[in-house]
């Protein structure tokens, strides 16, 4: 994979990240030509499309589009299922997670991500094993819980799907 | 899990971020950022050491700012500290925020290598994969300096953490992709590769994508990983789902791990070991059954995982492409895909049947789904998915549907969706030439293809579908009667005006004879289209004009008329008017024996590839037309161009007919359309092969006549001795060879066909050269071509002298190559020898012959024989002045004729070699296209050898 990038209906970028050297300008260039693409595609189109020489893959989850850019012989559907499986961790982590979440807890999306997918490949595909990485880190830290009244802000979360 | 979510309470960082997203304007949101940036830079900046917690904070918050697309200019030392904090968030805060805003800051790559260096040796599990994620992230070559010899270690080391040793893999991939040079496996590869037998499947998850990538590159240090990858791919397959506890997905077992596995074993031919292969098979097998169990799960996850495996093991069957079964049951598998409810499943199995479609094992079975692929096209609502239909119907197609494909594709093109037009175009064209068994179907369907969707026919496209006319005689009465219909249409498109101009140009005399397509309707036809068209459309149709003068003289003078008309004579755009001027002058003063000459039909177009299908795979890219589609496309392409026809002629012939445009051919404006560029490769080069090589002895091409008897010793002449001898082609006096001990001067006369020259060596030094001796030889059959004679020198030159030699020469007959001159003598003791080659070539013995223009053009015809031509076209070296050119064309000891050529920027000389067998009448002709820096050099003599070898000398002198 070389880069996977969140970013939700608006076009606004909630997440990105690089798995090949890109200077900050091709980077802004390549996010902004593929949110216009994918956000101009209709609901029932295929996941799937052609993008210079790499493969798009890209699923909406709620209000987030998750979207991962592959090389030619990686497979679709596998990618598919990464998006998926990284969408069940966030909502693991944050228990029923919703574009609120990742805005305001980032960094963990980041970590979350990193525990999961290293260098654009998976490293750990256990849901358990990524969620007790995660966990112990937390453990280490004295945590404060920052609530967000899901329901009071209205935002629908993830879970509709994942389930 | 608690259900509300956990942060590590920066309270500051989510008020911000509120704050941000409160904001109503961008201009609001940038003061909110410019007053937190201030803030954070005060804080930084304060006399009071901050806390590590608020020192995290402000790296998050500008970390926030940065990924909200601002810039950052700082900050990047406050997370550099926080790497060496012991908490481990706020270690983790600083890893993230140097893993996305890393910079080449020298000064810091260091301190942050420090930091990892010691997380990387704390032994702490946590704090290590923090180190190797960061190492990953980055991936500079910095970092893999520092740590590329590590990582290996890490990760083979019995007590690693398996946690540690997955980050470890992929982090050494990382390294591996950006430098490849620093990364060495050596001792390691073998325990690298038996983590594929790891008991933890995330171990083996994450060690396979390192495996594949170093497979890749070194497939024989890696090949043990097979039987591996195979025995694991086996075990995983024949588990029940709920074997592999959590690495069960939906019900499906280790999808991941499957495919990676599937995927390392594409890097290898089919294993060559029976029982590990029948192992294999049984699996891929197990896999395409499991397509037709009833799923366990509703849920798509189930099916695009299981569906994952199943692509994946084809792919493997697709690359092995040597299991019939397996190739025709996976071509069936996708054949039910392509019906299938979700699109994406009908997307990929589009996509994969195209390169089964490939495979002589399933290319018939592909064939079977044609009707279904082709209401995909019709159908499909999403337009990626019609692309993939378009591109399996061409990867499907063959002599027995091609009419079927080609319609339908020419149907589609109707209505295509813009982005894919131009691509549909060439791969229609492609398909027509490469299945045309009548060629009107052919002309037909490029024609139809300009029709339909004109704009998107690129100049390649209608180029080729006039090679191949040009090419074929059979079709090209047809090809007249068509674009002469098609050009009756009130609008047509200016691609077809351009066909029907060039067409009609050359061959409306196949169609003259019908009332109803007599010349003058024909130009009548044609100059109804030319105020509508583009300049170079219009110069294409005034030099159709011309043609048609010589074609049907009742024509010309309807054609003058329009020629001298203003809007020609003294049209604004250069191009036009000099091409009015010089047509309306040439029809006018011509005989119409020269005109004939120089309007001539166009020659055949050389066998080459096809223009339309380099096209193609530069516009998808390597890799997206297969090597074979490429071969066949050539070799179809050349049977099309007429090269079939031609098989019996001795390639070589072939090669100069190749170059044999008329001399019409920039008369016609084409210079930088097909014919020329079609010259360029042709025989030129394959005689540059054979002369540059010619000095040097072991030549297969020389080897072949007696070896040189003369020929005492085999020096082989300085590298630069080919361009010594080339600086004196065109001037006979100069300095012919100087290094730091000795000059060599040169002085020579030449009649007839006899010549004297004086070599005069000076010794440069202050100290005498001692036994100098000089020899001439004749290599091969040169010494029956020429009679060198050289006086023998003093064997002394004392420092600062110089010493003379005279040579007489006499030509015997013409010649190729020069006689080497040996020279050897000792300087201070030490031996010097060298040889070079004597600047005596066939040019030499030129007589100058002046004639008139009209003489001219009747001996160049009478010296029409393709191998009595010479050609070549070439880059100038220097500047193309008219000046220098004369002065170096008068030096060549040729006759330099003014007035003969009708364009005044040629040049033409004429000239008689003597030898004393023979004398050999040459003409010569030189075209600069200043605007292309190029040069076209046209060289007919009465005997080929001399032809070949004058353009050969000449080509190298401008």
């Amino acid at each position: 994979m070389q880069f996977m990038l969140l970013f939700s209906r608006q076009g606004k970028l909630r997440l990105q990240k690089w798995y090949v050297p890109l200077s900050d300008k091709e980077k802004k260039k390549i996010t902004r030509e593929l949110v216009q693409t994918v956000l101009a595609r209709k609901p029932k189109m295929c996941s799937f499309l052609e993008w210079r020489d790499l493969k798009i893959v890209y699923k909406r989850y709620a209000s987030l589009y998750f979207c991962c850019a592959i090389e030619d012989q990686d497979n679709e559907l596998i990618t598919l299922e990464i998006i998926h499986r990284y969408v069940e961790l966030l909502d693991k982590y944050f228990g029923s997670v919703c574009e609120l979440d990742i805005i305001f807890n980032f960094e963990k999306a980041y970590f979350i991500l990193d525990e999961f997918l290293l260098g654009g490949e998976a490293q750990e595909t256990s849901k358990k094993n990524v969620l007790k990485a995660i966990e112990q880190a937390d453990l280490l830290q004295e945590v404060r819980r920052l609530c967000f009244l899901k329901a009071f802000r209205g935002q629908k979360h993830f879970a509709v799907q994942v389930s | 899990m608690p259900a509300v979510s956990k942060g590590d309470g920066m309270r500051g960082l989510a008020v911000f971020i509120s704050d941000i997203r409160n904001c109503k304007s961008k201009e609001a949101e940038i003061k909110r950022i410019n007053k937190e940036l201030a803030n954070i830079r005060s804080k930084f900046k304060g006399d009071k050491a901050l806390d590590g917690y608020s020192k995290k904070k402000y790296v998050c918050k500008l970390l926030f700012i940065f990924l909200l697309g601002h810039d950052i200019d700082f900050g990047h030392m406050e997370a550099v500290n926080l790497l060496s904090s012991n908490k481990y968030t706020e270690k983790q805060i600083g890893y993230l925020f140097i893993s996305v805003l890393v910079n080449s800051n020298s000064e810091l790559i260091r301190l942050i290598n420090n930091a990892i260096k010691n997380d990387l040796s704390s032994r702490n599990p946590t704090f290590m994969c923090l180190a190797l994620h960061c190492i990953a992230n980055v991936g500079s070559r910095e970092m893999a300096e520092a740590f590329a010899g590590e990582i290996p270690r890490i990760l083979v080391a019995g007590d690693t953490m398996d946690s540690v040793k997955q980050s470890a893999a992929l982090c050494l991939l990382r390294l591996y992709k950006t430098s490849p040079d620093l990364v060495l496996m050596g001792e390691w590869t073998s325990r690298v590769v038996h983590l594929l037998n790891d008991q933890h499947m995330g171990v083996v998850t994450a060690a396979i994508s390192l495996i594949t990538c170093l497979s890749q590159k070194n497939p024989d240090e890696f090949k043990t990983c097979v039987s591996l990858a195979v025995s694991r791919l086996s075990r995983i397959v024949s588990s029940a789902s709920t074997d592999l506890q959590d690495y069960t997905y939906y019900f499906v077992p280790a999808p991941w791990l499957s495919c990676k596995l599937l995927r390392l074993l594409q890097c290898y031919p089919p294993p060559e070991d029976g029982a590990v292969k029948g192992r294999l098979v049984e699996c891929l097998e197990t896999i395409l059954n499991k397509a037709q169990e009833p799923p366990k799960s509703k849920k798509v996850q189930h099916s695009n995982a299981k569906n994952a495996i199943l692509f994946e093991a084809i792919s493997l069957i697709i690359h092995y492409d040597s299991e019939p079964n397996l190739l025709v049951r996976a071509c069936n598998q996708l054949g039910q895909f392509l019906q299938h409810r979700e699109t994406n499943l009908r997307y990929l199995a589009l996509e994969s049947m195209c390169t089964l479609a490939s495979s002589e094992f399933s290319h018939e079975a592909v064939k079977t789904h044609i009707e279904t692929v082709i209401n995909a096209l019709k159908t499909e609502r999403d337009v990626s998915v019609r692309q993939r239909a378009a591109d399996l119907l061409y990867a499907m197609c063959d002599r027995s549907n091609a009419k079927q494909i080609v319609a339908e594709m020419l149907s589609y093109l109707e209505t295509a969706d813009y982005s894919i037009r131009e691509e549909m175009v060439l791969k229609v064209a492609i398909l027509a030439e490469k299945y045309a068994v009548d060629y009107s179907w052919y002309v037909d369907t490029i024609l139809n293809l300009i029709r339909i969707a004109g704009d998107y026919v690129s100049e390649e496209v209608w180029y080729r579908v006039i090679q191949i006319v040009i090419n074929r005689d059979d079709v090209q009465g047809y090809a007249a009667k068509t674009v002469f219909e098609a050009l009756q249409a009130p609008a047509c498109h200016e691609n077809m005006v351009k066909v029907g101009g060039y067409i009609l140009g050359e061959f409306g005399n196949l169609i003259a004879g019908d009332p109803r397509s007599s010349p003058l309707v024909q130009f009548n036809l044609l100059h109804s289209k030319f105020h509508l068209c583009s300049v170079p459309t219009r110069a294409l149709l005034l030099s159709a004009y011309i043609k048609f003068i010589n074609l049907f003289p009742e024509t010309k003078s309807t054609i003058q008329e329009v020629l001298r008309s203003d809007s020609q004579i003294r049209n604004s755009d250069v191009e036009l008017q000099q091409r009015a001027v010089e047509y309306l002058k040439l029809s006018s003063i011509a005989s119409t024996d020269v005109l004939a000459t120089v309007l001539e039909e166009m020659p055949p177009f050389p066998e080459r590839e096809s223009s339309i299908l380099a096209k193609l795979k530069k516009k998808k890219g390597p890799g997206a037309v297969s090597v074979n589609e490429l071969e066949e496309g050539k070799r179809e392409g050349g049977e099309l161009n007429g090269g079939g026809e031609r098989g019996g002629d001795s390639s070589a012939i072939a090669a100069s007919n190749a170059s044999t445009p008329s001399p019409s051919a920039d008369l016609l404006g084409l210079r930088t359309g097909p014919p020329v560029t079609a010259a360029a490769p042709s025989a030129g080069s394959l005689l540059v092969d054979v002369f540059s090589e010619a000095g040097v002895n072991d030549d297969g091409f020389l080897s072949s006549t007696p070896p040189s008897v003369v020929s005492e010793d085999p020096a082989t002449p300085l590298p630069e001795s080919n361009e010594l001898l080339n600086k004196f082609v065109c001037k006979n006096n100069g300095v012919l060879f100087e290094n730091q001990l000795l000059q060599i001067g040169i002085k020579s006369e030449y009649r007839q066909n006899l010549g004297r020259m004086y070599l005069f060596y000076g010794n440069k030094t202050s100290v005498q050269f001692v036994t100098f001796t000089t020899t001439v030889t004749c290599p091969g059959e040169l010494q029956s071509q020429l009679n060198v004679q050289s006086k023998t020198v003093e064997p002394l030159i004392e420092g600062g002298a110089q010493v003379q030699q005279v040579i007489n020469i006499e030509c015997l007959t013409d010649f190729t190559d020069a006689p080497l001159l040996n020279i050897k003598f000792r300087y201070g003791g030490a031996l010097q020898n060298l040889t070079l080659k004597l600047p005596v070539t066939i040019n030499k013995f030129f007589q100058p012959t002046e004639m008139a223009s009209h003489d001219f053009f009747q001996r160049w015809k009478q010296l029409s024989q393709p191998q009595q031509e010479a050609q070549k076209i070439f880059k100038a070296n220097n500047a193309m002045d008219t000046e220098v050119l004369k002065a170096k064309l008068l030096g060549l000891g040729m006759a330099l004729l003014e007035n003969v050529d009708p364009n005044p920027e040629n040049f033409v000389c004429a000239g008689v070699i003597q030898t004393k067998a023979q004398q050999v009448g040459s003409l010569l002709r030189l075209e600069p296209n200043a605007q292309a820096q190029m040069y076209r050099l046209t060289v007919r003599s009465s005997k080929d050898t001399v032809s070949k070898r004058l353009c050969e000398l000449l080509a190298e002198q401008f």
